[in-house]
């Protein structure tokens, strides 16, 4: 049995659908997340999940019952919010117990649940305290905590850590990947940072306009995007393109016909494609003499990070990135070859942009 | 040398007795006095007798400081038959203010409540008819409340005067509540309800010990507007249960008797003693108050 | 535990029922007070309605009595010349008020309390009191008769040419606090920024005020000149408190006339048809506000 299922969802806002058709299937214990840029409906579909926005038509199942119009509290769900959502008048033990006292549960049980989560999330020193009084990581542990009490099979994320430094976000990333792991619920998970999405997902569902893109492991995401968008959103600095045109198992580029037959193709394909390669599986130097590919660029600008430097240059009159290590002596103005496996790149149909 | 070069260049900083400054605080205290005068007038006539305002200025301060004017204004001031004083109309304003503040600002915040966290199908076309309301002049719903109330069996009784209290501060006060509730973060709405809290756990549990701010200042407009209404009292009371205004202008205006402008005076500052006094102590929130209701009207 | 289908949308009417439950006195309120109430009045505005309301029309029988009516036009004029000058008044004094506690000035919290307070008085007291100080016989022409200029005459509440006056110094004693806090406020809403550019930029102070603040300043002009005209239509108390009509019938207003056809002088028509003229002007001056405050958004 799955944990979530979600069928056949359709929600609109007046006239403009903001989720058609949608179908998701979530198992036992795994941790889901929802990518997309803002708009895209992500949170929307974290929201009908919970019970917050009532759907126009299709159901949602939740443990195998049929959810589909009860209320967020009849769920089994808990719900983890962007600006953690922490009661202000209550302390932190009252934000806890809220929900369980409106179960009506006995104080006894009350008490044990929370000292069993403020173990769990180490904040029983915070426990007399107000959300005023706590810092942002603390305030945001007090949401998960406020979750975990209510002892659900399935927890729901709404971009949680987007209000935390670079810093703390981290940190609080990893606690949340080991609070998984130690508790093992189904987690649902809505961020726009691609990081996040790669470092905590088992499966990450890109989506774009209400529809899901691509659902799949964060390795297929990465190296096999199922169409140019994700093969653009994912990555960072993003994937290079270039236009040219497929025949016989080969492709024009930068006047120079490269052998396809290291792709690994659905089905053949003859006319105009995408070819995109990710700035991080171009080599450069000597190591790329032997690619399938090859060419000579001039450097017109270097962006040193550090761990990494990225080169921005120019390829058959697009911008081409590309990374190279941290200390480089590369210079503006500098003539460098450069070169790529053909494995390790994506082809899309240029008019339906599915990957070939 | 050296500290020359390396002065401050331009004139120096303004002086506090600037020409500017001079003419901005010289207006500022002008104007003040036009608009401090009528008070000053009113209290120090009110400490006169009446033989020392017959033949004094009315800017001059009392010679002989007198409270029996007041005394006078509280407890013996005719109304046609009647002659007890302002008091009655104080103690009447007062049953009239309680329980209409009470409800206007419970009916009000509940509403605002569902308008802006708790939409259905119809209600902000509802709402913008009560916005709308809010302009319509009073007299054309002034004689269908009337029998609104006869039916009621409310028609001069105090509890008619609060539900037209009730009626007619909701557009105001709604708005107030509900663009107040809509400034609560919408994550923490959704919370309580994950929380499994509904309408009225909401209201009572999240929202309402948050938002003890925005009562006082509803409770401040209210207060006021009450307590200042002379329109409603003059047509949904009758001569035993007026307000306090419309009480002082039978008193003040009066076509019999000699005029005693010492009692006048008195009275006036008594009924405007209670709005008076709420304004100096609320200060800014009095302030905020008008400006919300004002300027998101 | 009861297990309940939650597979089936629930109906309608129940959905969000507390919510309904809780907004039935803003839609009794909306539609019985609001819309039915001055439907009636505007209905039985045709109709010859004397001491009880009845259904017996008469066309536009009311409205020429109306507008043939002396008391009337009288109450239409006051209205018109009291308008004029207290719009063009409250928005002069409350910006120019405003633009001088903007200017940081010390004790701008006493300043503030001192214009603002008489707002927190009602007509009735406003009136009574400007009646006393405005009185000829005891009050400042007398004061200043005393001190020797015996030629100064300052009596506008004895004369029906002036006792308009009277009443614009009293209403504009009362009610420009209130445009000043508002147009403080919006003057305070305005970026610093802008002012540093402006300084910058090397543009004087009135300048600045004139060629930039004064245009961003815009929308709360509207919202102060609707509060205004508002204001001035429902003008009732404060005549009746500071002159009760008089002189004569010089100072009679719409509001005044309606309460009096109504409720004093028993010909309810004459007041329906008095208050439904009052309800357009009010349209008139509100249509086309809401349609350049709300119209523009509609397709947003």
């Amino acid at each position: 049995m799955n944990s979530v299922e979600i069928r056949e969802l359709d929600l609109s806002f007046g006239t403009v659908n903001v989720l058609a058709g949608l179908n998701l299937d979530i198992a036992q214990g795994e941790f889901l997340v929802l990518l997309g840029s803002s708009g895209c409906g992500k949170s929307t579909l974290l929201n009908c999940i919970a019970g917050l926005l009532d759907v126009s038509a299709g159901q949602i199942f939740i443990q195998g019952k049929n959810v589909t119009w009860a209320q967020p509290s009849e769920r089994g769900i808990g719900m983890v919010f962007q600006s953690y959502a922490l009661y202000p008048q209550m302390t932190v033990e009252g934000n806890l117990s809220f929900g369980l006292k409106n179960q009506r549960m006995d104080k006894e049980e009350i008490k044990k649940r929370v000292s069993k989560a403020s173990e769990i999330l180490q904040i029983e020193s915070l426990l007399k305290r107000k959300p005023a009084a706590l810092s942002g990581g603390q305030r945001q542990r007090v949401a998960i905590g406020r979750a975990l009490v209510r002892d659900v099979d399935v927890f729901l994320f709404d971009e949680p850590l987007s209000n935390l430094d670079a810093k703390l976000r981290t940190d609080l990333r990893v606690e949340l990947k080991l609070l998984h792991r130690k508790l093992g619920n189904t987690m649902i998970y809505v961020t726009h940072d691609q990081v996040e999405a790669m470092t905590l997902a088992d499966r990450i569902a890109v989506m774009k306009d209400g529809v899901i893109q691509q659902l799949g492991d964060p390795n297929t995401i990465y190296s096999k995007p199922t169409n140019k968008y994700v093969a653009d959103f994912i990555g960072s600095p993003s994937m290079n393109f270039f236009k040219g045109p497929v025949e016989n198992g080969a492709m024009q580029i930068n006047n120079e016909s490269v052998s396809l037959a290291k792709y690994d193709f659905h089905k053949p394909y003859n006319g105009l494609a995408w070819l995109g390669i990710r700035p991080e599986h171009v080599r450069s130097g000597s190591d790329a003499n032997d690619c399938d590919f090859n060419a000579t660029v001039v450097v017109d600008l270097v962006e040193p990070m550090g761990a990494d430097t990225l080169v921005w240059s120019t390829l058959q009159d697009n911008p081409f990135r590309f990374r190279v290590e941290g200390q480089t002596d590369i210079k503006q103005g500098d003539k460098i070859s450069i070169g790529f496996e053909i494995e390790r790149t994506s082809l899309f149909d240029i008019d339906t942009e599915i990957r070939l | 040398m050296a500290d020359a070069l390396t002065g401050p260049s331009g004139p120096p900083p303004k002086r506090i007795f600037s020409r500017t400054n001079i003419m901005l605080y010289g207006t500022l205290l002008v104007v003040s006095i036009y608009y401090l005068l009528p008070l000053y007038v009113m209290v120090v006539t009110s400490l006169k007798g009446m033989p020392e305002i017959r033949l004094g200025n009315i800017f001059a301060p009392p010679l002989e400081v007198t409270f029996e004017p007041w005394v006078k204004a509280w407890s013996e001031a005719c109304t046609g038959i009647n002659c007890d004083g302002l008091s009655r109309g104080f103690w009447n304003s007062v049953k009239i203010l309680v329980p209409s503040c009470a409800l206007s600002i419970a009916v009000a915040s509940v509403n605002g409540y569902a308008l802006a966290r708790w939409k259905f199908k119809g209600s902000e076309l509802f709402f913008s008819i009560l916005i709308v309301g809010a302009f319509i002049p009073y007299q054309t719903m002034l004689y269908p409340l009337v029998i609104i109330l006869r039916e009621l069996g409310l028609m001069g009784k105090l509890g008619g005067l609060v539900l037209v209290h009730t009626v007619f501060g909701m557009p105001i006060l709604t708005l107030l509540f509900r663009n107040y509730f809509a400034g609560i973060p919408e994550d923490l709405f959704k919370a309580a309800r994950v929380d499994g809290a509904g309408f009225w756990g909401i209201y009572f549990r999240i929202m309402l010990p948050m938002s003890l701010p925005i009562f006082v200042v509803a409770l401040i407009l209210q207060v006021t507007g009450i307590w200042n209404d002379f329109l409603f009292g003059v047509i949904y009371t009758k001569p035993a249960t007026y307000p306090m205004t419309v009480q002082l202008n039978n008193i003040v205006n009066s076509v019999q008797g000699i005029k005693e402008y010492n009692v006048n005076m008195a009275a006036t500052l008594l009924t405007g003693g209670v709005p008076l006094i709420l304004y100096f102590i609320s200060g800014k929130l009095f302030v905020r108050g008008i400006a919300a209701g004002a300027v998101k009207g | 535990m009861n297990q309940t289908n939650h597979s089936k949308r629930p109906p309608q009417l129940f959905k969000n029922l507390s919510a309904k439950i809780a907004s039935i006195p803003m839609i009794l309120t909306t539609m019985v007070v609001f819309v039915g109430g001055t439907t009636w009045t505007v209905v039985h505005s045709f109709t010859n309605s004397k001491l009880l309301p009845k259904l017996n029309f008469v066309g536009l029988d009311q409205y020429e009595r109306l507008w043939s009516s002396r008391r009337w036009l009288i109450s239409i004029e006051n209205l018109a010349v009291f308008g004029f000058f207290s719009l063009i008044l409250m928005m002069v004094i409350g910006f120019f008020l405003a633009t001088l506690l903007d200017r940081k000035v010390r004790g701008e919290n006493i300043f503030r309390t001192i214009f603002l307070y008489p707002f927190a008085l009602s007509f009735i007291v406003t009136g009574l009191a400007w009646q006393w100080i405005l009185n000829p016989d005891l009050g400042l022409q007398q004061v200043m008769h005393d001190l020797g200029w015996t030629s100064f005459e300052f009596n506008p509440l004895n004369s029906g040419d002036t006792v308009i006056y009277g009443l614009l110094i009293a209403a504009m004693w009362q009610g420009t606090g209130l445009i000043m806090v508002i147009m403080l406020a919006g003057l305070r809403g305005i970026d610093d920024d802008i002012w540093k550019a402006a300084r910058v930029d090397g543009i004087g102070t009135v300048k600045t005020y004139i060629k930039i603040i004064i245009p961003m300043m815009r929308p709360v002009f509207v919202t102060a000149l609707v509060i205004v005209a508002s204001g001035i239509i429902k003008l009732y108390d404060l005549v009746v408190a500071l002159t009760n009509g008089g002189p004569g019938l010089s100072s009679e207003v719409p509001a005044k006339y309606v309460i009096n056809y109504m409720f004093r002088a028993q010909n309810l028509g004459q007041g329906f048809a008095a208050s439904t003229m009052m309800l357009v002007t009010v349209a008139i001056i509100l249509i086309p506000w809401a349609y350049l405050e709300f119209g523009g958004k509609d397709n947003g």
